[in-house]
Protein backbone atom coordinates (compact mmCIF):
# COMPACT_ATOMS: atom_id res chain seq x y z
CA UNK A 1 0.00 0.00 0.00
CA UNK A 2 1.64 3.16 -1.17
CA UNK A 3 1.55 6.52 0.56
CA UNK A 4 -0.45 7.86 -2.35
CA UNK A 5 -3.20 5.28 -1.84
CA UNK A 6 -3.26 5.88 1.92
CA UNK A 7 -3.63 9.63 1.40
CA UNK A 8 -6.33 9.05 -1.22
CA UNK A 9 -8.27 6.84 1.19
CA UNK A 10 -7.90 9.32 4.06
CA UNK A 11 -9.16 12.29 2.02
CA UNK A 12 -11.83 10.11 0.43
CA UNK A 13 -13.07 8.99 3.86
CA UNK A 14 -13.39 12.63 4.95
CA UNK A 15 -15.28 13.47 1.74
CA UNK A 16 -17.65 10.52 2.10
CA UNK A 17 -18.27 11.27 5.78
CA UNK A 18 -19.00 14.91 4.95
CA UNK A 19 -21.38 13.95 2.15
CA UNK A 20 -23.29 11.54 4.39
CA UNK A 21 -23.33 14.05 7.23
CA UNK A 22 -24.83 16.66 4.89
CA UNK A 23 -27.78 14.30 4.41
CA UNK A 24 -28.04 13.31 8.07
CA UNK A 25 -28.09 16.77 9.63
CA UNK A 26 -31.35 18.65 9.95
CA UNK A 27 -29.99 22.12 10.63
CA UNK A 28 -28.67 23.93 7.53
CA UNK A 29 -25.61 25.33 9.31
CA UNK A 30 -24.42 21.79 10.13
CA UNK A 31 -24.95 20.76 6.52
CA UNK A 32 -22.95 23.80 5.38
CA UNK A 33 -20.05 22.93 7.67
CA UNK A 34 -19.96 19.34 6.45
CA UNK A 35 -20.00 20.63 2.86
CA UNK A 36 -16.94 22.73 3.70
CA UNK A 37 -15.25 19.55 5.00
CA UNK A 38 -16.07 17.82 1.70
CA UNK A 39 -14.55 20.70 -0.25
CA UNK A 40 -11.37 20.73 1.83
CA UNK A 41 -10.99 16.97 1.36
CA UNK A 42 -11.51 17.36 -2.40
CA UNK A 43 -8.79 20.03 -2.45
CA UNK A 44 -6.49 17.38 -0.95
CA UNK A 45 -7.49 14.95 -3.70
CA UNK A 46 -6.69 17.59 -6.33
CA UNK A 47 -3.25 18.05 -4.78
CA UNK A 48 -2.71 14.29 -5.02
CA UNK A 49 -3.62 14.45 -8.70
CA UNK A 50 -1.08 17.23 -9.25
CA UNK A 51 -3.65 19.96 -9.86
CA UNK A 52 -2.13 22.50 -7.49
CA UNK A 53 -3.84 25.56 -8.90
CA UNK A 54 -7.24 23.86 -8.95
CA UNK A 55 -6.74 22.87 -5.31
CA UNK A 56 -5.90 26.44 -4.32
CA UNK A 57 -8.88 27.83 -6.24
CA UNK A 58 -11.11 25.17 -4.68
CA UNK A 59 -10.19 26.37 -1.20
CA UNK A 60 -10.28 30.08 -2.03
CA UNK A 61 -13.38 30.25 -4.23
CA UNK A 62 -15.49 27.30 -3.15
CA UNK A 63 -14.76 26.92 0.55
CA UNK A 64 -13.89 30.59 0.95
CA UNK A 65 -16.34 32.59 -1.12
CA UNK A 66 -19.31 30.44 -2.06
CA UNK A 67 -19.70 28.76 1.32
CA UNK A 68 -19.33 32.09 3.12
CA UNK A 69 -22.24 33.28 0.97
CA UNK A 70 -24.25 30.24 2.05
CA UNK A 71 -23.43 30.62 5.74
CA UNK A 72 -24.16 34.34 5.52
CA UNK A 73 -27.60 33.63 4.03
CA UNK A 74 -28.34 30.99 6.68
CA UNK A 75 -27.44 33.49 9.42
CA UNK A 76 -29.35 36.30 7.71
CA UNK A 77 -32.57 34.33 7.38
CA UNK A 78 -32.12 32.75 10.82
CA UNK A 79 -33.33 29.33 9.66
CA UNK A 80 -34.21 26.67 12.17
CA UNK A 81 -34.39 22.91 11.99
CA UNK A 82 -36.08 21.65 8.89
CA UNK A 83 -39.57 20.28 9.31
CA UNK A 84 -40.22 16.76 8.16
CA UNK A 85 -43.54 16.17 6.43
CA UNK A 86 -45.20 12.99 5.19
CA UNK A 87 -43.80 13.52 1.72
CA UNK A 88 -40.25 13.86 2.99
CA UNK A 89 -40.54 10.63 4.97
CA UNK A 90 -41.58 8.82 1.79
CA UNK A 91 -38.70 10.49 -0.04
CA UNK A 92 -36.26 9.27 2.64
CA UNK A 93 -37.78 5.78 2.47
CA UNK A 94 -37.11 5.54 -1.26
CA UNK A 95 -34.21 7.98 -1.62
CA UNK A 96 -31.63 6.41 0.72
CA UNK A 97 -31.92 2.86 -0.71
CA UNK A 98 -31.97 4.37 -4.20
CA UNK A 99 -28.73 6.23 -3.49
CA UNK A 100 -27.09 3.11 -2.09
CA UNK A 101 -28.13 1.01 -5.07
CA UNK A 102 -26.94 3.65 -7.54
CA UNK A 103 -23.59 4.05 -5.74
CA UNK A 104 -23.00 0.31 -5.57
CA UNK A 105 -23.92 -0.07 -9.24
CA UNK A 106 -21.53 2.72 -10.27
CA UNK A 107 -18.78 1.28 -8.07
CA UNK A 108 -19.28 -2.22 -9.45
CA UNK A 109 -19.23 -1.06 -13.07
CA UNK A 110 -16.21 1.19 -12.55
CA UNK A 111 -14.14 -1.33 -10.64
CA UNK A 112 -14.95 -4.14 -13.00
CA UNK A 113 -14.86 -2.59 -16.46
CA UNK A 114 -12.45 0.32 -16.21
CA UNK A 115 -9.30 -1.68 -16.98
CA UNK A 116 -6.03 -1.14 -15.20
CA UNK A 117 -5.56 2.59 -15.72
CA UNK A 118 -3.81 4.10 -12.74
CA UNK A 119 -3.05 7.71 -11.89
CA UNK A 120 0.31 8.52 -10.38
CA UNK A 121 0.73 11.22 -7.76
CA UNK A 122 1.37 14.54 -9.48
CA UNK A 123 0.88 12.95 -12.90
CA UNK A 124 -0.02 16.21 -14.59
CA UNK A 125 1.46 19.40 -13.13
CA UNK A 126 -1.29 21.99 -13.32
CA UNK A 127 0.71 25.05 -12.31
CA UNK A 128 -0.78 28.54 -12.81
CA UNK A 129 1.46 29.37 -15.78
CA UNK A 130 0.34 26.40 -17.88
CA UNK A 131 -3.30 26.78 -16.87
CA UNK A 132 -3.21 30.48 -17.65
CA UNK A 133 -1.67 29.96 -21.08
CA UNK A 134 -4.35 27.40 -21.89
CA UNK A 135 -7.10 29.62 -20.52
CA UNK A 136 -6.05 32.73 -22.45
CA UNK A 137 -5.27 31.04 -25.77
CA UNK A 138 -7.30 27.93 -26.39
CA UNK A 139 -10.24 28.76 -24.13
CA UNK A 140 -10.31 32.52 -24.67
CA UNK A 141 -13.88 32.67 -26.03
CA UNK A 142 -15.44 30.61 -23.20
CA UNK A 143 -13.45 32.74 -20.75
CA UNK A 144 -14.90 35.96 -22.16
CA UNK A 145 -18.42 34.51 -22.22
CA UNK A 146 -17.88 33.57 -18.57
CA UNK A 147 -17.21 37.20 -17.70
CA UNK A 148 -20.56 38.16 -19.25
CA UNK A 149 -22.23 35.39 -17.24
CA UNK A 150 -20.71 36.72 -14.01
CA UNK A 151 -21.84 40.26 -14.86
CA UNK A 152 -25.40 39.04 -15.48
CA UNK A 153 -25.31 37.08 -12.20
CA UNK A 154 -24.16 40.16 -10.26
CA UNK A 155 -26.94 42.29 -11.72
CA UNK A 156 -29.50 39.54 -11.19
CA UNK A 157 -28.50 39.08 -7.56
CA UNK A 158 -28.72 42.82 -6.89
CA UNK A 159 -32.12 43.11 -8.57
CA UNK A 160 -33.57 40.02 -6.87
CA UNK A 161 -32.28 40.66 -3.38
CA UNK A 162 -33.04 44.38 -3.26
CA UNK A 163 -36.39 45.42 -1.83
CA UNK A 164 -39.17 46.03 -4.33
CA UNK A 165 -39.66 49.82 -4.63
CA UNK A 166 -43.46 49.72 -4.60
CA UNK A 167 -43.88 47.54 -1.52
CA UNK A 168 -44.38 49.41 1.75
CA UNK A 169 -41.60 49.12 4.25
CA UNK A 170 -42.32 46.48 6.87
CA UNK A 171 -42.40 47.57 10.46
CA UNK A 172 -39.82 46.17 12.80
CA UNK A 173 -41.41 44.29 15.63
CA UNK B 1 -0.49 4.71 -8.00
CA UNK B 2 -4.23 4.89 -7.43
CA UNK B 3 -6.51 3.34 -10.05
CA UNK B 4 -8.62 5.85 -11.95
CA UNK B 5 -11.73 3.90 -11.02
CA UNK B 6 -11.25 4.74 -7.33
CA UNK B 7 -11.50 8.43 -8.12
CA UNK B 8 -14.56 7.81 -10.29
CA UNK B 9 -16.25 5.78 -7.54
CA UNK B 10 -15.65 8.59 -5.02
CA UNK B 11 -16.95 11.10 -7.53
CA UNK B 12 -20.02 8.99 -8.23
CA UNK B 13 -20.74 8.57 -4.53
CA UNK B 14 -20.56 12.32 -3.92
CA UNK B 15 -22.87 12.89 -6.88
CA UNK B 16 -25.32 10.31 -5.53
CA UNK B 17 -25.22 12.03 -2.12
CA UNK B 18 -26.05 15.31 -3.85
CA UNK B 19 -28.97 13.81 -5.79
CA UNK B 20 -30.36 12.23 -2.62
CA UNK B 21 -30.04 15.46 -0.67
CA UNK B 22 -31.76 17.31 -3.48
CA UNK B 23 -34.67 14.87 -3.28
CA UNK B 24 -35.11 14.30 0.45
CA UNK B 25 -34.24 17.70 1.93
CA UNK B 26 -37.02 20.18 2.59
CA UNK B 27 -34.98 23.32 3.28
CA UNK B 28 -34.23 25.37 0.15
CA UNK B 29 -30.72 26.26 1.32
CA UNK B 30 -29.83 22.61 1.96
CA UNK B 31 -31.18 21.71 -1.47
CA UNK B 32 -28.86 24.35 -2.89
CA UNK B 33 -25.91 22.88 -1.01
CA UNK B 34 -26.77 19.46 -2.47
CA UNK B 35 -26.38 20.98 -5.94
CA UNK B 36 -22.95 22.27 -4.94
CA UNK B 37 -22.07 18.76 -3.75
CA UNK B 38 -23.04 17.35 -7.15
CA UNK B 39 -20.87 19.95 -8.91
CA UNK B 40 -17.95 19.03 -6.64
CA UNK B 41 -18.31 15.36 -7.48
CA UNK B 42 -18.22 16.17 -11.19
CA UNK B 43 -15.15 18.37 -10.67
CA UNK B 44 -13.28 15.47 -9.10
CA UNK B 45 -13.91 13.26 -12.11
CA UNK B 46 -12.80 16.11 -14.42
CA UNK B 47 -9.47 16.41 -12.63
CA UNK B 48 -9.00 12.63 -12.45
CA UNK B 49 -9.63 12.27 -16.18
CA UNK B 50 -7.30 15.19 -16.89
CA UNK B 51 -4.50 13.39 -15.03
CA UNK B 52 -5.36 10.11 -16.70
CA UNK B 53 -5.39 11.39 -20.28
CA UNK B 54 -2.57 13.91 -19.75
CA UNK B 55 -4.70 16.81 -20.96
CA UNK B 56 -4.96 20.04 -18.99
CA UNK B 57 -8.30 20.86 -20.62
CA UNK B 58 -10.02 18.91 -17.85
CA UNK B 59 -8.54 21.22 -15.23
CA UNK B 60 -9.65 24.28 -17.20
CA UNK B 61 -13.20 22.89 -17.31
CA UNK B 62 -13.14 22.81 -13.51
CA UNK B 63 -12.70 26.58 -13.48
CA UNK B 64 -15.72 27.02 -15.74
CA UNK B 65 -17.76 24.73 -13.48
CA UNK B 66 -16.67 26.85 -10.49
CA UNK B 67 -17.70 30.04 -12.26
CA UNK B 68 -21.12 28.60 -13.06
CA UNK B 69 -21.43 27.44 -9.44
CA UNK B 70 -20.55 30.90 -8.16
CA UNK B 71 -23.05 32.60 -10.47
CA UNK B 72 -25.71 30.05 -9.54
CA UNK B 73 -25.07 30.49 -5.81
CA UNK B 74 -25.28 34.29 -6.04
CA UNK B 75 -28.52 34.33 -8.04
CA UNK B 76 -30.02 31.38 -6.17
CA UNK B 77 -29.41 32.83 -2.73
CA UNK B 78 -30.88 36.14 -3.91
CA UNK B 79 -33.98 34.21 -5.03
CA UNK B 80 -34.10 32.47 -1.64
CA UNK B 81 -33.98 35.84 0.13
CA UNK B 82 -36.78 37.10 -2.12
CA UNK B 83 -38.86 33.97 -1.42
CA UNK B 84 -38.29 34.31 2.32
CA UNK B 85 -39.31 37.97 2.21
CA UNK B 86 -42.67 37.18 0.62
CA UNK B 87 -43.51 33.84 2.30
CA UNK B 88 -41.51 33.88 5.53
CA UNK B 89 -40.67 30.20 5.16
CA UNK B 90 -37.87 28.17 3.62
CA UNK B 91 -39.77 24.89 3.50
CA UNK B 92 -40.28 23.88 -0.13
CA UNK B 93 -43.49 22.06 0.75
CA UNK B 94 -45.04 25.42 1.55
CA UNK B 95 -43.68 27.12 -1.55
CA UNK B 96 -45.83 25.38 -4.12
CA UNK B 97 -47.33 28.31 -6.01
CA UNK B 98 -45.60 30.61 -8.46
CA UNK B 99 -47.97 33.47 -7.64
CA UNK B 100 -48.24 35.04 -4.25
Amino acid sequence: MSVHLILFLAFGAVAVAGGVNLLAQTHPINSALSLIAVMAALAGEYLLLGAEFVAAVQVIVYAGAIMVLFVFTIMLLNTGEEERTKGSHIAILFGIPGMLVASLLVAWVMLRHSGTGAVAAGALPGDPRTIGQLLFHEFLLPFEITSVLILIAIMGAVVLASKPPTAPARKVD
Amino acid sequence: MVPLSYYLVLSGFLFACGVTGFLIKRNIITIFMSIELMLNGVNLSFVAFAAHWHSLAGQVFVFFVMVVAAAEAAVGLAIIIAVYRTRETLNVDQVNLLKL
